[in-house]
């Protein structure tokens, strides 16, 4: 299906290292791959190899040292700071680990957050919530805070704020490694759902091979290069 | 809104913390506020005096008298409505810890002079018929629990012997700056008795209290007198009772500049301490903001969270300490009113509680607002991984 729609997501020659002292240490090496519209990519290899700083890098949250990254058309390996922080609202949801919600806020507002910086008045917003909290099952929870909620449940209202600015691309590092397998189970099923029900594309960091089932395809890291699968 | 909503719920995540810094921070404005009040209240003496009477005293010290026969060479001079003399008695109530300012005045001229203390007419009657009768202020009568009426036996220090008077008046203050803890008797008693007893120390005065046709003339009658006296056995020095009363102060100078910078250390200590909870709060927190920033929220939003907590904290720890100075104050006033006769907070010590405040919720805000704003968002979620 790839063959003939262009790639939502085009990775160029990427290089990235980190200073430590005086020493660079090499994280990513002359990467370059394409994710198409849909696709459900689940990114493995081992601790330490660079997986979150990729995901970082293609979800604009942080800067390569050479190469490009190319989605929907846009260079974002280019943008200024402030246009990638608008280009990043718009188009990208992030699923972290350890779920990274507001604990003084509410499942409501911690689901609303990205869409305080849109224009949309105060009952678009509530109608946009609630639809996403209902969608992972949470339309129950609404007023809880995060320390009222299970893990899965807490993972839930974060794909929810993920999913609230409906962007094309969802980034994922570990969803599911915080997780008991029911929850993570229940969680893997509902990425399925968005990638066929709602045609998002996924990126998936995972260690855990269950996971790594669910997705289409699988890239391996290793020692900053891609070692199979590599499209 | 949000950003409001979100720094007033963070400020009181950590309850006992955030509490503990409010409470540090008004007990830090409360003892601001007292301290900047106790050097407002040294100057206060000066402001209560007027700058429209001379004091005329012995030029080389205080403590060197006047003859009395000075005072019809100046009731003649220009300028001089009226004169009164008087002696810094220095009698001690019982103990040396009961400590008052008594004097021997000219009960006439001088209660002319000096309206802001206010007393019944039929009191000033009794007073000048009694010649050992003495007016107290209203603070002293009510501190030892003296009526009109009641005898006072003072021993006296420069003029040695018990001293027997017996209370005729009670005066007030006419306004609160008022000093309402003095005593005075007649010069005329003291006069008469050191005449039998220490006859070289007789007819002399400790200081002449002249008032003025016109304020204007302080500073030309004042050159006029010393003139007349200059090359006399006892030469003088004549200055308003405003500047009388602050060559009081400048001798406790020293104390007050001490003073001073003690009120400004407390500051700085609450401040270093206000500023250290507030890194280790915005410290914890660095995956948060993170995640603000992830989601679109700019450096200006983070900043906004951060200062605002740290604004937010150190205002109600000052507003606190501003209400809690009142009852400290008045504390004072009624438990040490020997030593602080009035202890009232100025507007100006308020405004200046509150900007020590400010600055404090400002300094304390600084470095966790720069870090937390500038953090690289990378950097920032890597704190949880
Ligand atoms: N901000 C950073 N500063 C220095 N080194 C870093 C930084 N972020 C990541 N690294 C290093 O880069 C390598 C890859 O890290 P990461 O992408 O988190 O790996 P993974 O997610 O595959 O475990 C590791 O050796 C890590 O220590
Ligand atoms: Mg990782």
């Amino acid at each position: 299906m790839a063959e003939t729609t262009p790639p939502i997501v085009a990775v160029r020659n990427l290089s990235k290292s980190y200073r430590r002292g005086q020493q660079t240490v090499p994280v990513l090496q002359d990467i370059s791959f394409d994710i198409a519209p849909g696709e459900f990519l689940a990114l493995m290899g081992p601790s330490g190899s660079g997986k979150s700083t990729l995901l970082n890098l293609i979800a604009g949250i942080d800067k390569a040292d050479s190469g490009t990254i190319t989605i929907g058309g846009v260079e974002i390996t280019t943008l200024p700071e402030a246009e990638l922080a608008a280009w990043r609202a718009g188009n990208v949801g992030f699923i972290f680990q350890f779920y990274n919600l507001i604990p003084v806020l509410t499942a409501f507002e911690n689901v609303e957050l990205p869409l305080l910086l849109t224009g949309l008045t105060r009952r678009e917003r509530r109608d946009h919530v609630e639809t996403v909290l209902s969608l992972v099952g949470l339309a129950d929870r609404m007023d809880h805070y995060p320390s009222q909620l299970s893990g899965g449940q807490q993972q839930r209202v974060a794909i929810a704020r993920a999913m609230v600015t409906d962007p094309e691309i969802l980034v994922a590092d570990e969803p599911t490694g915080d997780l008991d397998r029911v929850s993570a189970g229940e969680i893997l099923a509902l990425m399925e759902r968005l990638v066929h029900g709602f045609g998002k594309t996924i990126i998936m960091v995972t260690h855990d091979p269950r996971a790594a089932e669910q997705a289409h395809r699988l890239l391996h890291l290793e020692k900053g290069e891609l070692t199979d699968g590599a499209g | 809104m949000f950003i409001l909503k979100l720094l007033i719920r963070n400020a009181f995540r950590h309850k006992l913390r955030t509490i503990l810094t409010i409470v540090g921070v008004a007990i830090a404005i409360v003892a601001f506020g007292l301290l900047r009040t106790l050097v407002d209240l040294w100057y206060a003496g000066v402001e209560a005096s007027s700058a429209s009477r001379l004091i005329t005293r012995n030029a080389i010290s205080l403590v060197f008298p006047l003859p009395i026969s000075y005072k019809d060479r100046i009731r003649q001079m220009p300028g001089v409505k009226d004169v009164s003399w008087g002696n810094w008695f220095g009698g001690i109530y019982k103990d040396e810890k009961n400590f008052f300012p008594n004097f021997a005045v000219e009960p006439k001229s001088y209660l002319a002079m000096y309206p802001e203390y206010v007393i019944d007419s039929s009191q000033v009657k009794a007073f000048a018929l009694d010649r050992k009768g003495c007016i107290v202020g209203r603070k002293t009568a009510e501190r030892f629990g003296w009526k009109v009426g009641d005898q006072v036996t003072l021993r006296g220090t420069i003029f040695p012997g018990q001293w027997d008077f017996v209370i005729r008046g009670i005066y007030r203050g006419a306004q609160k700056n008022t000093d309402e803890t003095q005593l005075f008797f007649h010069w005329d008693y003291l006069n008469e008795t050191v005449k039998k007893t220490l006859a070289r120390r007789a007819d002399q005065v400790g200081f002449y209290m002249i008032s003025l046709t016109k304020p204007e003339l302080a500073a030309e009658v004042s050159l006029a007198i010393d003139a007349i006296f200059k090359n006399s056995l006892a030469e003088t020095l004549t200055e308003t009772e405003k500047a009388f009363q602050m060559s009081f102060v400048s001798m406790t100078e020293a104390i007050l500049i001490a003073i001073q910078i003690v009120s400004y250390v407390v500051i700085v200590i609450i401040m270093v301490v206000a500023a250290n909870t507030m890194a280790m709060t915005a410290r914890e927190r660095i995956a948060e903001y993170a995640t603000l920033k992830t989601l679109g929220f700019g450096a200006i939003h983070i900043a906004g969270v951060i200062f605002g907590e740290s604004i937010v904290i150190a205002m109600i720890g000052g507003i606190a300490g501003v209400a809690c100075t009142f009852p400290a104050a008045h504390w004072i006033e009624t438990e040490l009113s020997q030593f602080f006769p009035v202890f009232s907070i100025a507007s100006q010590t308020i405004v200046m509680d509150l900007a020590a405040a400010l600055v404090v919720g400002v300094v304390a805000g600084i470095f966790p607002t720069w870090r937390g704003s500038t953090i690289r968002i990378a950097d920032g979620l890597r704190r949880i991984g």
